[in-house]
């Protein structure tokens, strides 16, 4: 029962935030005025009472930021540009400005949630229904919302094996010298321009530790937590895995979800030490525009993983089939010998949607191996990049990679590109690089309706088969989800 | 059942079906032989609804409607199925989840209810254990890395699990074993009854010793050339096509 009161205080929390700080000064204000200079970035800090030296290591970030330059050029990606001045860079949870009820939601929306089976209150916190999160919240969370009271339950036996999950915000103050030590410490705040500006001005996200020895019983997921309904431009996710640990964290949910927010610069960095494991999984299905491109999630994401200690692994599963543009790395730094990174990735792009995503794999230590399984769908006008990098250092003896690359196209005005740069330094490593571009056959087609399928559900069975080596290293009940979404994604990509 | 009529077709500008007039009714089992490139596949695509194909002249009526305005999902709810003469592959999709989704599909659109997992893979299992299937084929995806003979006993597998009013069988005994030949046969001699008829192409008068046609006919040069009882299959057997105007050494 203290679970779950701790969850309605929770709720209660965000729906009061508004009347706690007030409109009357400026510091006290909701929201941080638009653009962004030092005292934005002072601001943001201020509002989380952050400690000196986080302030401090933002304000660094933002003055390396102003003198980088946005990375137009590299990318295959093409997009008008973003006015980083004309932006709200902290706004308390919105009570204002959202739909009053469904009828208000967009209707497209409204039929996606449909198709994946959400229940109706559930579709009121996703789209962001005004007050639908406090609305009597104990049944929101417990008749209703039913992950977030399992999040709730197990949160004490989390407790008691030392397991710490909260937001970052939260862990500032509870763990400052776990925070202090790893944040930035795989993600330098002077690493790219869309994360030296995550470093800056980042308002929310997850903070994970696992203590030694511990396996944790559950997989965590940002979609437990309630406040993530309204998640932030700029998240900042920290996972530490520490000795013989076990993780399998999940981020997002595979419902999308509406959001007024343009740019998105979320950073996620994981470390694991001796004999740990990391399971990161992501379903990401943001707005991806309309059929006619306008519209739209800007998707820059930083996500990196350092396997520090001797044998440890990080495994990066995702799918990703929203957002307008998509420009994403996740890698894995394999500093520790005998460690292994993997990255299984399904990318879909339908309509004008534009993605530009891969790994990379840094092998430094002794027999360190990594696995590369890439699955790109292409449909509609959509233009899609697979970029990735292996490099072996000189010290990486023994070191394997082994890359697949898979492209399927669907109808003639999309494209597929594979980029993969190897960097070989190391004599007895060895690097494979597997590249294949398919069509949806005629044959295939032709068969699965002759079958009694309708066209989209063949496109949708064949999408399925061709990702079923992805699809299958995700949690299972995410899987089930994310086979919808495959079909849902490539709607009226034929015919 | 199933009328065809003065049925013109041509691909990409040639003409290759040039008016087949048939017509099978509930119960009968016709078999159509003829030399390669006679059109015998042609006529079999034209009928389950592939794209590429101009229906110039002519007209298909099925349990009264106009086959050819259906799309060939609608054809094959309404119960016309085609054994294909080279099965597809589809990596990555087990043939159970295929059969079940094919099922599934089909009862929908025929406002059946859908079955749920248990009810799907009692009926799959009994269907796959009469054809001398293994459990490790069911969860193979669909065709990839089967032999021949083991892709045609696959289609009649889904024959079996769709129960369809009308099949095309194109070709299926082609690549069998004699054992195999035995047990596809009578598999497809399971699904006989008074209500469904069906189309067996073939050129080996072998597979009609197993499944007896009550119907023969010869097809060459994109025409029915000859019609007959099973006797007509014995004789082509052996006199070859010569009769119609085919060269042997062709
Ligand atoms: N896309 C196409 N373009 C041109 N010609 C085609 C095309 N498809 C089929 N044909 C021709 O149509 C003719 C009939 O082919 P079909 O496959 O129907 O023959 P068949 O009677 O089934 O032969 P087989 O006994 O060898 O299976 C052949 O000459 C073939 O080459
Ligand atoms: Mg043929």
């Amino acid at each position: 029962m203290a679970a779950t009161t701790e969850t309605v205080e929770q709720v209660r929390a965000v729906t009061e935030q508004k009347y706690k700080y007030g409109f009357t000064t400026d510091i006290e204000s909701d929201v941080a005025p638009k653009g962004l200079n030092e005292d934005t970035v002072r601001f943001i800090s201020a509002k989380k009472e952050e400690p000196e030296w986080l302030l401090e290591w933002r304000l660094k970030a933002f003055r390396v930021w102003q003198e980088m330059e946005e990375p137009r050029h590299w990318a295959k990606l093409s997009y008008p540009p973003i006015d980083y001045q004309d932006a709200h860079y902290y706004a308390a949870p919105k009570m204002k400005d959202r739909p009053k009820s469904l009828d208000e939601v967009d209707p497209e929306l409204l039929k996606t949630y449909e198709k994946l089976g959400i229940p109706l209150r559930e579709q009121e916190i996703l789209a962001g229904v005004e007050g639908a999160e406090g609305k009597s919240p104990a049944i929101a969370v417990d008749a209703v919302f039913d992950s977030v009271s399992v999040a709730t339950t197990f949160k004490a036996k989390l407790e008691e094996m030392g397991i710490i999950f909260c937001s970052i915000s939260e862990a500032v103050h509870k763990c400052p010298e776990l925070v202090q030590k790893y944040l930035g410490s795989v993600v330098p705040y002077t690493d790219n321009f869309y994360a030296t500006l995550n470093c800056a001005v980042f308002t929310d996200g997850s903070f994970v530790y696992i203590p030694k020895g511990v396996r944790c019983p559950m997989e965590l997921s940002t979609y437990f937590r309630i406040n993530q309904a309204n998640t932030g431009q700029f998240e900042r996710t920290l996972i530490i895995a520490d000795e013989g640990s076990y993780v399998s964290y999940l981020e997002g949910c595979t419902a999308p979800k509406r959001d007024e927010n343009q740019l998105h610069a979320a950073v996620v960095e994981l470390v694991a030490l001796d004999d740990a494991q990391i399971k990161y999984s992501t379903v990401q299905n943001w707005y991806p525009g309309n059929e006619d491109g306008v519209g739209g999630i800007y998707n820059f994401v930083t996500k990196r993983g350092a396997c520090r200690g001797r044998n440890s692994k990080i495994s990066w599963t995702q799918v990703e089939t929203g957002s307008a543009i998509t420009w994403k790395y996740p890698s894995c730094i394999l500093q520790g010998d005998n460690s292994v990174g993997e990255f299984y990735s399904v990318a879909i792009t339908n309509n004008f949607q534009q993605a530009d995503t891969g790994t990379k794999m840094i092998h430094i230590g002794k027999n360190t191996r990594s696995t590369i399984v890439s699955k790109g769908i292409s449909a509609g006008r959509a233009q899609q990049t697979y970029r990735g990098l292996v490099k072996i250092l000189p010290k990486a003896e023994g070191a394997r990679n082994h890359t697949q690359c898979d492209s399927l196209l669907i109808g003639d005005q999309c494209g597929a590109h594979t980029v993969p740069y190897i960097e070989n330094r190391n004599r007895t490593a060895r690097v494979e690089h597997e590249a294949t571009t398919a069509k949806i056959s005629e044959d295939q087609l032709f068969y699965c309706r002759q079958r009694g399928l309708s066209e989209e559900d063949a496109v949708s069975l064949i999408v399925n088969g061709f990702c079923k080596e992805v699809l299958k290293e995700l949690p299972m009940e995410f899987a089930v989800e994310a086979q919808k979404l495959v079909g849902i994604s490539l709607e009226g990509s034929v015919g | 059942m199933i009328e065809i009529k003065n049925l013109h077709a041509t691909v990409d500008g040639k003409e290759i079906l040039k008016g087949i007039d048939l017509t099978i009714n509930p119960g009968e089992v016709h078999a159509i032989m003829g030399p390669n490139g006679s059109g015998k596949s042609t006529l079999s695509y034209v009928l389950a609804g592939r794209d590429g194909y101009e229906i110039t002249e002519g007209s298909v009526s099925f349990f009264g409607k106009d086959l050819l305005e259906m799309e060939p999902e609608e054809r094959a709810a309404a119960g016309l199925f085609l054994a294909f003469q080279y099965p597809v592959e589809i990596p990555g999709v087990a043939n159970t989840t295929f059969l079940k989704s094919a099922l599934n599909a089909i009862r929908k659109q025929r406002g059946e209810p859908e079955l749920d997992a248990m009810q799907f893979l009692k009926l799959v299992r009994e269907k796959t254990k009469a054809l001398n299937m293994t459990d490790e084929m069911l969860k193979r995806a669909v065709n990839v890395g089967f032999s021949g003979g083991e892709k045609k006993r696959n289609e009649t597998l889904q024959m079996a699990v769709l129960q369809p009013k009308f099949a095309i069988l194109d070709e299926t005994d082609s690549g069998l074993d004699i054992d195999a030949l035995k047990i596809v046969a009578e598999g497809v001699n399971a699904l006989r009854s008074p209500e469904r008829s069906m189309l067996v192409i073939t050129h080996y008068q072998r597979l009609l010793d197993y499944i007896v046609p009550d119907h023969v006919h010869v097809l060459a040069f994109g025409k029915i050339q000859r019609s007959g009882g099973k006797e007509l299959a014995l004789e082509l057997e052996k006199n070859g096509y010569a009769e119609f105007g085919v060269n042997e050494a062709a």
